[in-house]
């Protein structure tokens, strides 16, 4: 297939005075797991909707597997599967039920079995969906997703709420979608789920992209400042002159940043035989995908997740 | 699968949906019932004057009560039912699919009618069997268009006030708050001559009344001519075409606040 999945160019979305979007430029290539970051409120919402086809933009041009997805044609809405946050399955159905529904209105639906297998449902089949767990229903939501075999899939933040082994299964689940050549776009808080399993992420500050690229080279953070600690008893005025310049004291626990940190490392590791110290719970480590998240959303504490509407 | 197969669809998942929540298919099914035994128990003796002669009024009660049923079923039903597949969100998933729209509302549309035709049978059997009611016969016509005319109307309608009901908690409330008021006044549950005049003008201005004096006529004994009341079926398909329009400006898929 030519061209990429998504192409998004000069994306605006007014709501009154309001710019929830303010300029988006976007494209993910088919096969790509993609994800967008950023905090509540920032448009994140409001971009994936348009691009779904559930809400109209202002401006800019839209181009998804070859559709505009405003105009909500059938054949584009065949191609793709949805799994938002808040969309719910008709209570007094089974779990097979549900997803022999959804399956009915797509022209080449994944056979039952194997959809209910991929999300790990297959012993909850024959339970009625007002029964299930949370996590379980979320499984059911991604399940209603797969259903059509979609080319690709929308996952709004698909873990919240979600205990650390779901976790893992589900990215597993996404995993596995990936390998199968399946195109997802992401939305998530969590930056570990962003890391290990996107192939590229965006982060969206105030309706505009701040930064995008692959999760282990955003920002730039691979040739960032290395952050080096150890714990040190006798304190950092032991330390060798060339290094105590950069050093910050915590609870016994020394900290020190550097952009050459081969160097640092090799003078510090040095510095620690001679004198026959030992470097107690040695770490050296980058910053974060949350750190550079952090610092390009401008390191607000995340607000309450009710709290998005746009 | 074509659309039309995929309606049929839509109404037979609905109708297991429907079964399966005891509470909804009580008050769908068991309120006509019950007001039907009420009512003719207290007042099924009484004297009912129709076209100059005596019935019982059991002959008032089976039409009236079949009038509410289809009230029931279809506008109660679906607005409530809408109300709270909105805020689940059902709706909003379903409108990410390629089910058409349309096709959604008419499984809804088509199972409501589907339970009202049920309360319909079960009323007039019981009617006819219990309380010894003639049945429509040379009006069986004029009382089927009435009946289609008012479930499609109450159906519309049901549709159409879901725009103004904010939340699932508030639907029940809305919706009688809509409906019980008009029941009382438009001779469903009391007589005929029950209702002062000015009070029969106000009934009048809504599809209620219209539709239990179409459905009264066709079920009136000495009525040797067809029963077709034009001006009562006017005015619940006039109401039934606006309920159309106002739910086709406001009707929304997606949870409100």
């Amino acid at each position: 297939m030519t061209g990429p999945a998504i192409q998004v160019a000069a994306l605006r979305k007014s709501y009154g005075d309001v710019e929830a979007v303010r300029g988006v430029d976007l494209a993910v290539a088919h096969g790509e797991v993609f994800a967008l970051l950023g905090p509540n409120g920032a448009g994140k919402t409001t971009t994936v909707e348009i691009l779904e086809g559930h809400r109209q933009r202002s401006s800019g041009d839209v181009s998804v597997l070859g559709h505009d997805p405003a105009r909500g044609e059938r054949s584009y809405k065949e191609k793709i599967g949805i799994v938002l946050q808040e969309t719910g399955v008709a209570p007094y159905l089974t779990v097979a039920e549900a997803v022999e529904l959804y399956r009915g209105y797509y022209p080449s639906p994944r056979p039952l079995d194997e959809v209910l297998e991929v999300v790990g449902l297959a012993e909850q089949r024959d339970v009625r969906v007002n029964r299930l767990s949370g996590g379980q229903h979320r499984r059911l939501d991604v399940a209603i997703g797969l259903a059509g075999d979609p080319e690709l899939l929308f996952l709004d933040e698909p873990t919240t709420g979600f205990d650390p082994s779901a976790r893992r299964n589900a990215w597993h689940m996404i995993k596995n979608l990936a390998a199968l050549g399946k195109t997802v776009f992401l939305t998530t808080h969590y930056m570990d789920e962003a890391e290990s399993l996107a192939d590229r992420v965006a982060v969206i500050v105030a309706g505009q992209i701040v930064a995008e690229g692959p999760p282990a080279t955003l920002a730039a953070r691979d040739k960032g400042v290395t952050t080096i600690r150890f714990h040190l008893p006798a304190g950092p005025e032991a330390l060798p002159q060339a290094l105590a310049a950069d050093v910050v004291v915590e609870d016994g626990t020394v900290e020190i940043r550097t952009t050459t940190p081969t160097a640092t490392l090799h003078e510090l590791s040095g510095w620690a035989l001679s004198e026959g110290a030992e470097l107690e719970g040695l770490t050296v480590s980058q910053p974060s995908l949350e750190d550079v998240y952090l610092d390009l959303t401008g390191a607000a504490p995340a607000g309450d997740p009710a709290a998005e509407t746009a | 699968m074509s659309d039309l197969l995929l309606a049929a669809r839509q109404v037979k998942y609905e109708n297991r949906a429907f079964w399966r929540n005891p509470p909804a298919a009580f008050f769908t099914f068991a309120f006509p019932i019950m007001f039907l035994f009420i009512f003719n128990t207290v007042f099924g003796n009484d004297t009912l004057r129709l076209s100059g002669r005596s019935t019982s009024m059991s002959t008032f009660y089976v039409p009236a009560l079949v009038a509410f049923s289809v009230i029931s079923a279809c506008y109660t039903n679906i607005a409530i039912g809408i109300s709270f597949s909105r805020e689940q969100g059902v709706l909003k998933r379903v409108r990410g699919t390629p089910l058409p729209p349309w096709v959604f509302l008419a499984g809804r549309i088509i199972h409501a009618t589907l339970m009202a035709i049920l309360l319909v049978v079960i009323v007039c059997a019981v009617g006819a069997l219990v309380y010894d009611v003639d049945l429509p016969t040379n009006t069986l016509p004029s009382f089927l268009l009435a009946l289609t005319v008012g479930a499609a109307a109450f159906a519309s309608l049901g549709l159409a006030v879901t725009a103004v009901i904010p939340n699932a908690d508030a639907a029940p409330a809305v919706v009688n708050a809509s409906i019980l008021p008009l029941l009382f006044i438009s001779d469903i549950f009391f007589g005929p001559e029950a209702s002062p005049d000015w009070l029969a003008r106000i009934a009048d201005l809504f599809p209620v009344r219209h539709f239990a004096q179409a459905l009264l006529a066709a079920f009136n004994p000495f009525e040797a001519g067809s029963g077709f009341e034009g001006g009562h079926v006017a005015v619940m398909a006039a109401w039934g075409l606006a309920g159309i329009v106002v739910a086709a400006r406001t009707f929304s898929w997606h949870p409100r606040g």
